[in-house]
Protein backbone atom coordinates (compact mmCIF):
# COMPACT_ATOMS: atom_id res chain seq x y z
CA UNK A 1 0.00 0.00 0.00
CA UNK A 2 1.32 3.39 -0.83
CA UNK A 3 1.43 6.03 1.78
CA UNK A 4 -0.95 8.82 0.80
CA UNK A 5 -1.27 12.24 2.25
CA UNK A 6 -3.06 15.45 1.47
CA UNK A 7 -0.96 18.46 0.62
CA UNK A 8 -2.16 21.98 0.22
CA UNK A 9 -1.05 23.61 -3.02
CA UNK A 10 -0.89 27.38 -3.03
CA UNK A 11 -0.78 28.33 -6.69
CA UNK A 12 0.10 31.70 -8.19
CA UNK A 13 -2.64 32.93 -10.50
CA UNK A 14 -2.74 35.72 -13.04
CA UNK A 15 -5.00 36.35 -15.99
CA UNK A 16 -4.51 39.05 -18.58
CA UNK A 17 -6.91 41.88 -17.99
CA UNK A 18 -6.76 41.40 -14.24
CA UNK A 19 -5.03 44.16 -12.36
CA UNK A 20 -2.95 41.97 -10.10
CA UNK A 21 -2.12 38.34 -9.44
CA UNK A 22 -3.54 36.27 -6.62
CA UNK A 23 -3.05 32.84 -5.06
CA UNK A 24 -5.51 29.93 -5.02
CA UNK A 25 -5.21 26.96 -2.73
CA UNK A 26 -6.11 23.40 -3.65
CA UNK A 27 -5.90 20.18 -1.67
CA UNK A 28 -4.25 17.34 -3.51
CA UNK A 29 -3.80 13.77 -2.31
CA UNK A 30 -0.34 12.58 -3.21
CA UNK A 31 1.64 9.36 -3.01
CA UNK A 32 5.41 9.26 -2.50
CA UNK A 33 5.83 9.19 -6.26
CA UNK A 34 3.56 12.10 -7.20
CA UNK A 35 5.44 14.93 -8.85
CA UNK A 36 4.52 18.59 -8.58
CA UNK A 37 3.66 18.55 -12.29
CA UNK A 38 1.26 15.66 -11.79
CA UNK A 39 -0.33 17.43 -8.85
CA UNK A 40 -0.81 20.57 -10.97
CA UNK A 41 -2.31 18.51 -13.78
CA UNK A 42 -4.66 16.96 -11.23
CA UNK A 43 -5.68 20.43 -10.09
CA UNK A 44 -6.39 21.42 -13.66
CA UNK A 45 -8.37 18.26 -14.34
CA UNK A 46 -10.42 18.22 -11.17
CA UNK A 47 -10.49 21.67 -9.61
CA UNK A 48 -9.85 24.36 -12.19
CA UNK A 49 -9.47 23.75 -15.92
CA UNK A 50 -8.37 27.36 -16.40
CA UNK A 51 -5.03 26.77 -14.68
CA UNK A 52 -2.30 27.55 -17.19
CA UNK A 53 0.96 25.66 -17.10
CA UNK A 54 3.55 24.49 -19.56
CA UNK A 55 4.96 20.99 -19.88
CA UNK A 56 5.78 18.40 -22.45
CA UNK A 57 8.17 15.54 -21.84
CA UNK A 58 7.67 14.69 -18.14
CA UNK A 59 11.33 13.67 -17.91
CA UNK A 60 13.56 16.73 -17.65
CA UNK A 61 14.28 16.99 -21.35
CA UNK A 62 12.07 19.65 -22.84
CA UNK A 63 12.72 22.33 -20.25
CA UNK A 64 9.20 23.72 -20.30
CA UNK A 65 8.00 22.96 -16.78
CA UNK A 66 10.40 25.24 -14.89
CA UNK A 67 8.79 27.06 -12.00
CA UNK A 68 9.44 28.19 -8.44
CA UNK A 69 8.38 25.61 -5.91
CA UNK A 70 8.48 26.99 -2.39
CA UNK A 71 10.70 29.73 -3.76
CA UNK A 72 13.18 27.33 -5.34
CA UNK A 73 13.62 27.06 -9.09
CA UNK A 74 12.90 23.48 -10.18
CA UNK A 75 11.54 21.36 -12.99
CA UNK A 76 8.07 20.38 -11.77
CA UNK A 77 8.21 17.07 -13.63
CA UNK A 78 11.10 15.70 -11.60
CA UNK A 79 10.24 17.26 -8.25
CA UNK A 80 8.41 14.88 -5.98
CA UNK A 81 5.93 16.44 -3.61
CA UNK A 82 7.22 14.15 -0.87
CA UNK A 83 10.71 15.60 -1.20
CA UNK A 84 9.46 19.06 -0.35
CA UNK A 85 9.35 19.84 3.32
CA UNK A 86 6.06 20.91 4.86
CA UNK A 87 2.39 20.33 4.27
CA UNK A 88 2.05 23.29 1.97
CA UNK A 89 3.59 23.77 -1.45
CA UNK A 90 3.69 27.21 -3.00
CA UNK A 91 4.00 27.18 -6.77
CA UNK A 92 4.94 30.31 -8.70
CA UNK A 93 6.07 31.06 -12.25
CA UNK A 94 9.71 31.68 -13.03
CA UNK A 95 10.92 35.11 -12.02
CA UNK A 96 12.59 37.74 -14.20
CA UNK A 97 10.39 36.96 -17.20
CA UNK A 98 6.98 38.46 -18.10
CA UNK A 99 4.01 36.33 -17.05
CA UNK A 100 1.53 35.37 -19.76
CA UNK A 101 -0.82 33.78 -17.29
CA UNK A 102 -0.69 31.70 -14.09
CA UNK A 103 2.49 29.60 -14.24
CA UNK A 104 3.35 30.38 -17.86
CA UNK A 105 6.08 32.91 -18.56
CA UNK A 106 6.94 34.53 -21.88
CA UNK A 107 10.26 33.04 -22.98
CA UNK A 108 10.72 35.55 -25.82
CA UNK A 109 13.07 37.69 -23.77
CA UNK A 110 15.06 34.58 -22.84
CA UNK A 111 15.47 33.47 -26.45
CA UNK A 112 16.25 36.98 -27.66
CA UNK A 113 19.49 36.66 -25.67
CA UNK A 114 20.03 32.94 -25.91
CA UNK A 115 19.50 32.26 -29.59
CA UNK A 116 22.23 34.53 -31.00
CA UNK A 117 24.73 32.75 -28.78
CA UNK A 118 23.37 29.24 -29.12
CA UNK A 119 22.58 29.06 -32.83
CA UNK A 120 25.91 27.46 -33.74
CA UNK A 121 25.21 24.57 -31.41
CA UNK A 122 23.90 21.92 -33.69
CA UNK A 123 24.22 18.69 -31.94
CA UNK A 124 26.26 15.80 -33.26
CA UNK A 125 26.07 12.73 -31.10
CA UNK A 126 29.07 12.31 -28.85
CA UNK A 127 28.16 8.71 -28.35
CA UNK A 128 28.82 7.41 -31.80
CA UNK A 129 31.87 5.13 -31.79
CA UNK A 130 33.37 7.19 -34.61
CA UNK A 131 32.97 10.41 -32.62
CA UNK A 132 36.62 10.88 -31.74
CA UNK A 133 37.24 13.79 -29.39
CA UNK A 134 39.24 16.49 -31.16
CA UNK A 135 42.89 16.95 -30.33
CA UNK A 136 43.48 18.43 -26.89
CA UNK A 137 40.16 17.12 -25.54
CA UNK A 138 40.37 13.99 -23.41
CA UNK A 139 36.70 13.16 -23.14
CA UNK A 140 33.51 14.83 -24.14
CA UNK A 141 31.76 16.63 -21.36
CA UNK A 142 28.26 17.31 -22.51
CA UNK A 143 28.28 21.06 -22.49
CA UNK A 144 25.27 21.48 -24.68
CA UNK A 145 23.19 20.00 -21.93
CA UNK A 146 21.21 23.20 -21.68
CA UNK A 147 17.49 22.42 -21.98
CA UNK A 148 16.59 26.11 -22.13
CA UNK A 149 14.41 25.91 -19.05
CA UNK A 150 15.21 29.40 -17.76
CA UNK A 151 15.70 28.30 -14.14
CA UNK A 152 19.10 29.99 -14.04
CA UNK A 153 17.71 33.30 -15.28
CA UNK A 154 14.91 33.11 -12.71
CA UNK A 155 17.25 32.57 -9.78
CA UNK A 156 19.90 35.08 -10.83
CA UNK A 157 19.84 38.18 -8.58
CA UNK A 158 21.54 40.21 -11.29
CA UNK A 159 18.99 39.28 -13.96
CA UNK A 160 16.36 40.55 -11.52
CA UNK A 161 17.75 44.07 -11.40
CA UNK A 162 19.38 44.39 -14.83
CA UNK A 163 16.95 43.60 -17.65
CA UNK A 164 19.76 44.00 -20.18
CA UNK A 165 21.95 41.36 -18.54
CA UNK A 166 22.63 38.58 -21.04
CA UNK A 167 22.10 36.08 -18.26
CA UNK A 168 23.62 32.73 -17.33
CA UNK A 169 22.11 30.55 -20.07
CA UNK A 170 23.18 32.81 -22.96
CA UNK A 171 26.64 33.28 -21.47
CA UNK A 172 27.03 29.54 -20.98
CA UNK A 173 26.07 29.07 -24.63
CA UNK A 174 28.66 31.66 -25.65
CA UNK A 175 31.35 29.81 -23.71
CA UNK A 176 30.28 26.61 -25.41
CA UNK A 177 30.97 28.19 -28.79
CA UNK A 178 34.35 29.52 -27.63
CA UNK A 179 35.28 26.02 -26.53
CA UNK A 180 34.19 24.33 -29.68
CA UNK A 181 33.69 26.91 -32.40
CA UNK A 182 32.60 24.63 -35.26
CA UNK A 183 33.57 27.34 -37.69
CA UNK A 184 31.94 30.14 -35.75
CA UNK A 185 33.49 33.57 -35.34
CA UNK A 186 34.91 33.30 -31.81
CA UNK A 187 36.19 36.90 -31.55
CA UNK A 188 32.70 38.14 -32.43
CA UNK A 189 31.10 35.95 -29.75
CA UNK A 190 33.69 37.14 -27.23
CA UNK A 191 33.01 40.75 -28.20
CA UNK A 192 29.31 40.22 -27.59
CA UNK A 193 29.89 39.05 -24.02
CA UNK A 194 32.70 41.53 -23.25
CA UNK A 195 30.25 44.20 -22.12
CA UNK A 196 28.90 45.72 -18.93
CA UNK A 197 25.72 43.68 -19.42
CA UNK A 198 27.65 40.60 -20.49
CA UNK A 199 29.98 38.42 -18.51
CA UNK A 200 31.24 41.31 -16.39
CA UNK A 201 27.82 41.93 -14.87
CA UNK A 202 27.75 38.66 -12.94
CA UNK A 203 28.28 38.88 -9.17
CA UNK A 204 29.27 35.26 -8.72
CA UNK A 205 26.28 34.24 -6.64
CA UNK A 206 26.55 30.88 -8.44
CA UNK A 207 22.87 30.21 -7.88
CA UNK A 208 22.53 29.51 -11.60
CA UNK A 209 24.87 26.54 -11.31
CA UNK A 210 23.15 25.36 -8.16
CA UNK A 211 19.66 25.25 -9.70
CA UNK A 212 20.56 24.11 -13.22
CA UNK A 213 18.85 20.72 -13.63
CA UNK A 214 21.19 19.76 -16.44
CA UNK A 215 24.70 20.36 -15.05
CA UNK A 216 25.51 23.16 -17.43
CA UNK A 217 27.30 25.11 -14.66
CA UNK A 218 26.74 28.55 -16.21
CA UNK A 219 28.59 30.26 -13.35
CA UNK A 220 31.80 28.45 -14.22
CA UNK A 221 31.25 29.23 -17.91
CA UNK A 222 30.96 32.95 -17.12
CA UNK A 223 34.19 32.85 -15.11
CA UNK A 224 35.89 31.01 -17.99
CA UNK A 225 34.77 33.74 -20.39
CA UNK A 226 36.23 36.33 -18.04
CA UNK A 227 39.50 34.45 -17.77
CA UNK A 228 39.71 34.24 -21.57
CA UNK A 229 38.96 37.92 -22.00
CA UNK A 230 41.38 39.00 -19.29
CA UNK A 231 44.20 37.02 -20.89
CA UNK A 232 43.29 38.52 -24.23
CA UNK A 233 43.38 42.06 -22.88
CA UNK A 234 46.76 41.69 -21.14
CA UNK A 235 49.06 44.34 -22.66
CA UNK A 236 51.81 41.90 -23.63
CA UNK A 237 49.29 39.54 -25.20
CA UNK A 238 47.82 42.37 -27.19
CA UNK A 239 51.22 43.26 -28.58
CA UNK A 240 51.87 39.64 -29.41
CA UNK A 241 48.61 39.35 -31.30
CA UNK A 242 49.18 42.65 -33.05
CA UNK A 243 46.34 44.39 -31.26
CA UNK A 244 43.27 43.33 -29.41
CA UNK A 245 40.99 40.75 -30.93
CA UNK A 246 38.37 43.42 -30.53
CA UNK A 247 38.02 46.76 -28.84
CA UNK A 248 36.46 46.47 -25.39
CA UNK A 249 32.94 47.83 -25.64
CA UNK B 1 6.16 41.38 -24.76
CA UNK B 2 2.45 41.38 -25.39
CA UNK B 3 0.03 43.76 -23.80
CA UNK B 4 -1.59 42.23 -20.78
CA UNK B 5 1.44 40.29 -19.68
CA UNK B 6 2.44 40.84 -16.08
CA UNK B 7 5.92 42.12 -15.46
CA UNK B 8 6.47 41.86 -11.71
CA UNK B 9 8.81 44.47 -10.33
CA UNK B 10 11.48 42.70 -8.40
CA UNK B 11 14.58 44.85 -8.85
CA UNK B 12 16.86 45.21 -5.86
CA UNK B 13 14.68 43.42 -3.27
CA UNK B 14 15.34 40.30 -5.37
CA UNK B 15 18.99 40.49 -4.33
CA UNK B 16 17.87 39.62 -0.83
CA UNK B 17 15.24 37.00 -1.67
CA UNK B 18 16.58 34.21 0.51
CA UNK B 19 14.08 31.50 -0.40
CA UNK B 20 15.79 28.40 -1.70
CA UNK B 21 19.22 29.99 -1.69
CA UNK B 22 22.40 27.92 -1.69
CA UNK B 23 25.61 28.71 0.15
CA UNK B 24 27.04 30.86 -2.66
CA UNK B 25 23.77 32.78 -2.85
CA UNK B 26 23.90 33.49 0.87
CA UNK B 27 27.53 34.51 0.44
CA UNK B 28 26.46 37.03 -2.21
CA UNK B 29 23.70 38.45 0.00
CA UNK B 30 25.99 38.78 3.00
CA UNK B 31 28.73 40.32 0.86
CA UNK B 32 26.34 42.94 -0.42
CA UNK B 33 24.96 43.70 3.04
CA UNK B 34 28.40 43.90 4.64
CA UNK B 35 29.71 46.00 1.72
CA UNK B 36 26.89 48.50 2.17
CA UNK B 37 27.38 48.34 5.95
CA UNK B 38 31.07 49.12 5.53
CA UNK B 39 30.31 52.15 3.38
CA UNK B 40 27.88 53.35 6.03
CA UNK B 41 30.50 52.73 8.71
CA UNK B 42 33.15 54.62 6.73
CA UNK B 43 30.90 57.66 6.50
CA UNK B 44 30.11 57.58 10.23
CA UNK B 45 33.77 56.97 11.00
CA UNK B 46 34.94 60.01 9.05
CA UNK B 47 32.20 62.09 10.59
CA UNK B 48 33.31 61.06 14.08
CA UNK B 49 36.98 61.76 13.30
CA UNK B 50 35.91 65.36 12.78
CA UNK B 51 35.86 65.58 16.63
CA UNK B 52 39.66 65.49 16.51
CA UNK B 53 39.61 69.03 15.22
CA UNK B 54 37.47 70.14 18.15
CA UNK B 55 39.88 69.70 21.01
CA UNK B 56 41.14 66.98 23.29
CA UNK B 57 38.24 67.06 25.72
CA UNK B 58 35.61 66.25 23.15
CA UNK B 59 37.70 63.44 21.71
CA UNK B 60 38.35 61.91 25.13
CA UNK B 61 34.65 62.10 25.94
CA UNK B 62 33.87 60.23 22.73
CA UNK B 63 36.50 57.57 23.46
CA UNK B 64 34.97 57.01 26.89
CA UNK B 65 31.58 56.55 25.24
CA UNK B 66 33.04 54.23 22.61
CA UNK B 67 34.25 51.90 25.36
CA UNK B 68 30.76 51.31 26.73
CA UNK B 69 29.11 47.93 26.00
CA UNK B 70 26.57 49.17 23.44
CA UNK B 71 29.41 50.53 21.32
CA UNK B 72 31.44 47.37 21.82
CA UNK B 73 28.51 45.37 20.48
CA UNK B 74 28.50 47.61 17.40
CA UNK B 75 32.25 47.09 17.07
CA UNK B 76 31.71 43.33 17.26
CA UNK B 77 29.24 43.54 14.38
CA UNK B 78 31.77 45.69 12.51
CA UNK B 79 34.49 43.07 13.05
CA UNK B 80 32.19 40.43 11.62
CA UNK B 81 31.43 42.64 8.63
CA UNK B 82 35.07 43.49 7.88
CA UNK B 83 36.33 39.95 8.29
CA UNK B 84 33.51 38.36 6.31
CA UNK B 85 33.62 40.90 3.48
CA UNK B 86 37.41 40.88 3.15
CA UNK B 87 37.78 37.09 3.17
CA UNK B 88 34.81 36.45 0.89
CA UNK B 89 36.13 39.29 -1.28
CA UNK B 90 39.40 37.40 -1.74
CA UNK B 91 37.40 34.40 -2.93
CA UNK B 92 35.31 36.52 -5.30
CA UNK B 93 38.41 38.18 -6.70
CA UNK B 94 40.02 34.82 -7.42
CA UNK B 95 36.88 33.19 -8.84
CA UNK B 96 36.08 36.34 -10.82
CA UNK B 97 39.48 36.02 -12.49
CA UNK B 98 38.72 32.42 -13.37
CA UNK B 99 40.91 30.99 -10.60
CA UNK B 100 39.62 28.13 -8.45
CA UNK B 101 36.11 28.29 -9.91
CA UNK B 102 35.28 24.64 -9.31
CA UNK B 103 36.58 24.92 -5.72
CA UNK B 104 34.58 28.04 -4.88
CA UNK B 105 32.48 26.38 -2.20
CA UNK B 106 35.44 24.70 -0.53
CA UNK B 107 37.30 27.99 -0.70
CA UNK B 108 34.35 29.66 1.00
CA UNK B 109 34.35 27.28 3.94
CA UNK B 110 38.13 27.36 4.38
CA UNK B 111 38.09 31.16 4.36
CA UNK B 112 35.15 31.20 6.76
CA UNK B 113 37.12 28.89 9.07
CA UNK B 114 39.99 31.37 9.04
CA UNK B 115 37.45 34.15 9.49
CA UNK B 116 35.94 32.51 12.54
CA UNK B 117 39.35 32.31 14.22
CA UNK B 118 40.08 35.95 13.34
CA UNK B 119 36.65 36.98 14.57
CA UNK B 120 36.94 35.18 17.91
CA UNK B 121 40.45 36.52 18.53
CA UNK B 122 39.62 40.09 17.55
CA UNK B 123 36.37 40.15 19.52
CA UNK B 124 38.09 38.68 22.55
CA UNK B 125 40.78 41.36 22.21
CA UNK B 126 38.17 44.08 21.84
CA UNK B 127 36.23 43.17 24.97
CA UNK B 128 39.28 42.47 27.18
CA UNK B 129 41.51 45.34 26.10
CA UNK B 130 38.86 47.99 26.56
CA UNK B 131 38.23 46.93 30.16
C1 LIG C 1 39.20 44.44 2.95
C2 LIG C 1 39.31 44.17 1.72
C3 LIG C 1 38.13 44.12 0.79
C4 LIG C 1 38.01 43.19 -0.19
C5 LIG C 1 38.96 42.04 -0.52
C6 LIG C 1 36.77 43.50 -0.90
C7 LIG C 1 36.32 42.79 -2.00
C8 LIG C 1 35.17 43.04 -2.66
C9 LIG C 1 34.73 42.38 -3.86
C10 LIG C 1 35.49 41.31 -4.61
C11 LIG C 1 33.53 42.89 -4.19
C12 LIG C 1 32.69 42.48 -5.39
C13 LIG C 1 31.55 41.63 -4.95
C14 LIG C 1 30.61 41.28 -6.06
O1 LIG C 1 30.99 41.20 -7.23
O2 LIG C 1 29.42 41.07 -5.76
C15 LIG C 1 33.20 43.88 -3.21
C16 LIG C 1 32.03 44.61 -3.22
C17 LIG C 1 31.80 45.68 -2.41
N1 LIG C 1 32.61 46.17 -1.41
FE1 LIG C 1 34.35 45.34 -0.82
N2 LIG C 1 36.17 44.58 -0.33
C18 LIG C 1 36.97 45.01 0.71
C19 LIG C 1 36.72 46.09 1.53
C20 LIG C 1 35.63 46.93 1.43
C21 LIG C 1 35.43 48.13 2.23
C22 LIG C 1 36.39 48.64 3.28
C23 LIG C 1 34.23 48.65 1.84
C24 LIG C 1 33.51 49.88 2.32
C25 LIG C 1 34.04 50.95 2.70
C26 LIG C 1 33.68 47.81 0.81
C27 LIG C 1 32.49 48.02 0.18
C28 LIG C 1 31.99 47.26 -0.82
C29 LIG C 1 30.71 47.48 -1.48
C30 LIG C 1 29.71 48.54 -1.16
C31 LIG C 1 30.61 46.49 -2.46
C32 LIG C 1 29.44 46.29 -3.44
C33 LIG C 1 28.60 45.18 -2.92
C34 LIG C 1 28.02 44.33 -3.99
O3 LIG C 1 28.19 44.61 -5.19
O4 LIG C 1 27.39 43.34 -3.63
N3 LIG C 1 34.56 46.78 0.58
N4 LIG C 1 34.20 43.96 -2.29
S1 LIG D 1 21.80 26.66 -18.21
FE1 LIG D 1 20.72 25.10 -17.01
S2 LIG D 1 19.22 26.28 -15.81
FE2 LIG D 1 19.92 27.62 -17.47
S3 LIG D 1 18.44 27.35 -19.11
FE3 LIG D 1 20.12 25.90 -19.49
S4 LIG D 1 19.49 23.99 -18.50
FE4 LIG D 1 18.18 25.60 -17.68
S1 LIG E 1 26.78 33.42 -10.93
FE1 LIG E 1 26.29 35.26 -12.11
S2 LIG E 1 24.85 34.57 -13.65
FE2 LIG E 1 24.91 32.97 -12.06
S3 LIG E 1 23.23 33.50 -10.66
FE3 LIG E 1 25.08 34.47 -9.92
S4 LIG E 1 25.07 36.52 -10.74
FE4 LIG E 1 23.62 35.31 -11.95
S1 LIG F 1 8.02 18.47 -18.64
FE1 LIG F 1 9.79 18.50 -19.93
S2 LIG F 1 11.30 19.18 -18.53
FE2 LIG F 1 9.60 18.96 -17.23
Amino acid sequence: MTEQRTVQFRVFRYKQGRERPWYDTFDVTVTPRTTVLEALQFIRRVHDPSLMLRHSCHHASCGTCGMRINGQERLACITRVHDIAGERVTVEPLANLPIIGDLVVDMKAFYAKFTPMAMPLIRHSEFLPEAEPPEGVDTYTRLENCIECGLCVSVCPVAASDPLYLGPAALAAAWRVVQEPRGQNVPEILAQVDTAHGCWRCHIAMECSAVCPSHVDPGAAIMALRGTLIRQHLPWRRKQQGGDAHEPR
Amino acid sequence: MNRGELVPRRRWPAWFDVRGRHVSGWAFILNRLTGLGLVLYLIIHLWVLRLLTQGEARWNAFIALAKTPPFLVLDTILFFGIIYHALNGIRLTLVGLGIGVSAHKRMFWVLMGIGLVLFVLSTWGLWTMTK
